[in-house]
């Protein structure tokens, strides 16, 4: 693959494996407001990842369709950050998940609204109107996690310590990023780093809770290493696909 | 004004074919009709999100993916839209919700069977939804004014409901010999089980009359029946598939389809309890409220707390 | 304990020019929530540009009980009405 198209993979698996979790949520909410809300947001990065994969496909030029890429790449060729993966545990880890991760992506959507990639910055400034709304419904449910009772808070600060090790990993760049960033195409998630500490330890601080610091962090995401949940994530989302080679849908 | 002569508004209001608003008096027993009624309905919607969130996370292309996210996620929505109309009777959906948990309100038993296969999408699209679209449509025409309003509303959006079913029929139905196999496999799984949708036979239906009476109902479970028949034998033609129905023929001289006996006590037994997922609906739908208490309690707790320090700070 | 979170009713305005219309109602722990989930829950198919969340609790309704001394007074003043007043017909427009 070309390097804007690896690129263009990365962002698509990112939200292509988050809405698999959330999809999970289905009929499990705390309440059916809720579900709806949560389901409201997996259809909004079910829609990134589309056309982020039909993109790629594009760009490699050998026919893959999105479909091809969601279902028939294994395990090692998926590039999305660890942190999407995750199991949802409670509902204070899915929303610290959000969290840490919506607005990650709001500010790499935020500056990708600048690049040079005509596609790219089209799929970025529709996207971007989406995860708004993502990061204030995590950002609203933190702060009443954090902040309504002792349990809540309890576990709202236990979701934000099991997802923290993630976060280093959502900043890495690599020469890939590197080139594409000083090119002008893709934002350098380096960049963005210190808005997004900024933002986070804010609701943090209103929603009563701490900022962890971790013992380890995770890595390899981008080059397609990940944790043991992924494979399980995969075989449920492909099984059927793959079942049947060559069927239309 | 005395009884009397509220019955007597009530009456003429009915007669009219005009709509009883929340406020307005209504016998009791009517009040009651409608809260069972539309209880059961919505515990349906919900319940109704289990057999088809079951594969959501195995959707074999990402646009079927979308498409059954947003129609499980219309059933949260569509659940919400009549508790809100059961809710203007004077009942809380916590007091509704629990009767559901206890097992004092029902839901549709078409929600007890398992979907095995995922032409099971299919099948209920077409099928299950096709004969909840024929039972709500003359509810968008109830004398209960919420209620018709939450039908209305609830029937625009189901069209796409029935249609994405059969169209997802017709492509497994046109697509390769497993997965047509597939697709009557699972018409052969639903196809009875939707017509025991429209309830009991006239004959033995015991509240049919009553709400015949008070506009709520507007036609009889058989005749709603047959419609659906007649309406999903042609259907069943353009899919290239077969109704499992040896009796199934069109007889000129009515215009209809007659078809072979139902199974009644499979009905009976499914609604005492013995269907294949009764226990299992029923222990997630408990799970995914209880595991959600604490959430609740954490936002009813934080309003509480945000609204003393607005009043500490006034 | 019981946390059943308060109702709220939803108006929403379908589009610009037009007024806010009821659409339906929802449970939601405060107002902030509640905007959320309306806009969740009721403009899923772009059904609005704007919305309002009231507490179902807050609202003052008339009675049904004082129907007739409510509205019935006015159907006794035609004359409010346009076409209580014959014109010739020459005149064309008024």
């Amino acid at each position: 693959m070309i390097p804007l198209a690896t690129y263009a993979l990365r962002l698509g698996d990112d939200a292509l494996v988050l809405t698999q979790r959330l999809s999970e949520w289905s009929s499990r909410a705390p309440e059916l407001e809720e579900d709806v809300a949560l389901t409201n947001i997996g259809l909004d990065l079910l829609g990134q990842a589309r056309v982020l994969l039909s993109y790629a496909g594009e760009l490699e030029g050998e026919g893959r369709t999105e479909d091809d890429l969601a279902y028939l790449r294994d395990e090692r060729e998926f590039t999305n950050v660890q942190l999407v993966e995750q199991p949802n545990g409670d509902f204070g880890v899915t929303i610290a998940r959000q969290l840490l991760f919506s607005v990650y992506q709001l500010l790499v959507y935020g500056d990708l609204r600048a690049s040079s990639d005509p596609t790219l910055a089209a799929v970025a400034g529709k996207a971007v109107k989406e995860v708004a709304y993502h990061v204030d419904h995590a950002e609203q449910w933190t702060r009443r996690l954090g902040d309504g009772t002792e349990e809540s808070h309890d576990r709202m600060q236990a979701g934000i310590d099991a997802m923290w090790p993630f976060v280093a990993e959502l900043f890495e760049s690599d020469d890939l990023v590197a080139e594409l960033a000083a090119a002008g195409v893709a934002v350098d998630p380096a960049s963005v780093q210190a808005e997004w500490d900024r933002r986070v330890d804010a609701v943090l601080a209103d929603a009563t809770l701490t900022r962890p610091t971790p013992t380890w962090r995770a890595r390899g995401g981008r080059s397609g290493v990940h944790s043991e949940h992924m494979g399980f994530l995969l075989a449920e989302m492909q099984h059927l696909h793959r079942s049947h080679p060559g069927a239309t849908w | 004004m005395d009884e009397t002569a509220l019955q007597r508004d009530f009456d003429a209001t009915i007669d009219a074919d005009d709509r009883i608003e929340p406020r307005d008096w209504m016998p009791d027993a009517y009040r009651q009709t409608l809260i069972r009624q539309i209880a059961q309905h919505a515990h349906s919607e919900i319940i109704g999100m289990q057999p088809e969130g079951n594969w959501i996370t195995r959707a074999p292309s990402l646009k079927r993916k979308a498409i059954l996210m947003a129609k499980v996620q219309d059933e949260a929505g569509h659940g919400l839209y009549l508790y809100s109309a059961a809710e203007t009777l004077g009942v809380s959906r916590d007091e509704l919700l629990d009767k559901l948990h206890t097992g004092r309100q029902r839901y549709s038993s078409i929600f007890n069977y398992p979907t095995i296969t995922w032409a099971d999408m299919g099948a209920i699209g077409w099928l299950v939804d096709g004969a909840a679209i024929m039972n709500q449509v003359p509810l968008c025409r109830c004398s209960y004014g919420p209620y018709a309003r939450a039908m209305i509303r609830i029937c625009k959006e189901e069209s796409f409901h029935q249609r994405q079913g059969f169209e997802l029929l017709l492509t497994l139905s046109n697509g390769t010999a497993e997965q047509k196999a597939m697709a009557q496999d699972a018409v052969n799984r639903w196809w009875w089980p939707s017509l025991m949708m429209f309830g009991p036979p006239d004959s033995e239906s015991t509240h049919s009359e009553q709400s015949m009476r008070w506009g709520i109902k507007r036609f009889s479970n058989d005749e709603l029946r047959q419609r659906f028949v007649d309406a999903s034998v042609p259907q069943a033609e353009i899919l290239g598939l077969t109704l499992p129905d040896p009796q199934l023929r069109f007889n000129s001289e009515t215009g209809h389809y007659e078809y072979g006996d139902i199974d009644w006590s499979e009905f009976k037994r499914i609604l005492a309890g013995d269907g294949p997922c009764n226990a299992q609906r029923m222990a997630h739908r408990v799970k995914a409220h209880t595991d959600g208490a604490w959430v609740r309690e954490a936002a009813a707790a934080y309003a509480d707390k945000r609204a003393a320090r607005e009043e500490g700070a006034a | 304990m019981s946390s059943e979170w308060p109702l709220w009713e939803v108006f929403v305005r379908s589009r610009r020019g037009l007024s806010h219309v009821h659409s339906g109602s929802l449970h939601a722990p405060d107002a902030e929530l509640a905007l959320r989930n309306a806009r969740d829950l009721y403009t899923r198919r772009q059904e609005g540009v704007s919305i309002w969340v009231v507490r179902a609790d807050d609202i003052t309704a008339s009675s049904p009980d004082e129907k007739d001394p409510f509205f019935e007074t006015a159907s006794d003043k035609p004359y409010r009405h346009p076409t209580f007043y014959e014109l010739p017909d020459e005149l064309a427009h008024m």
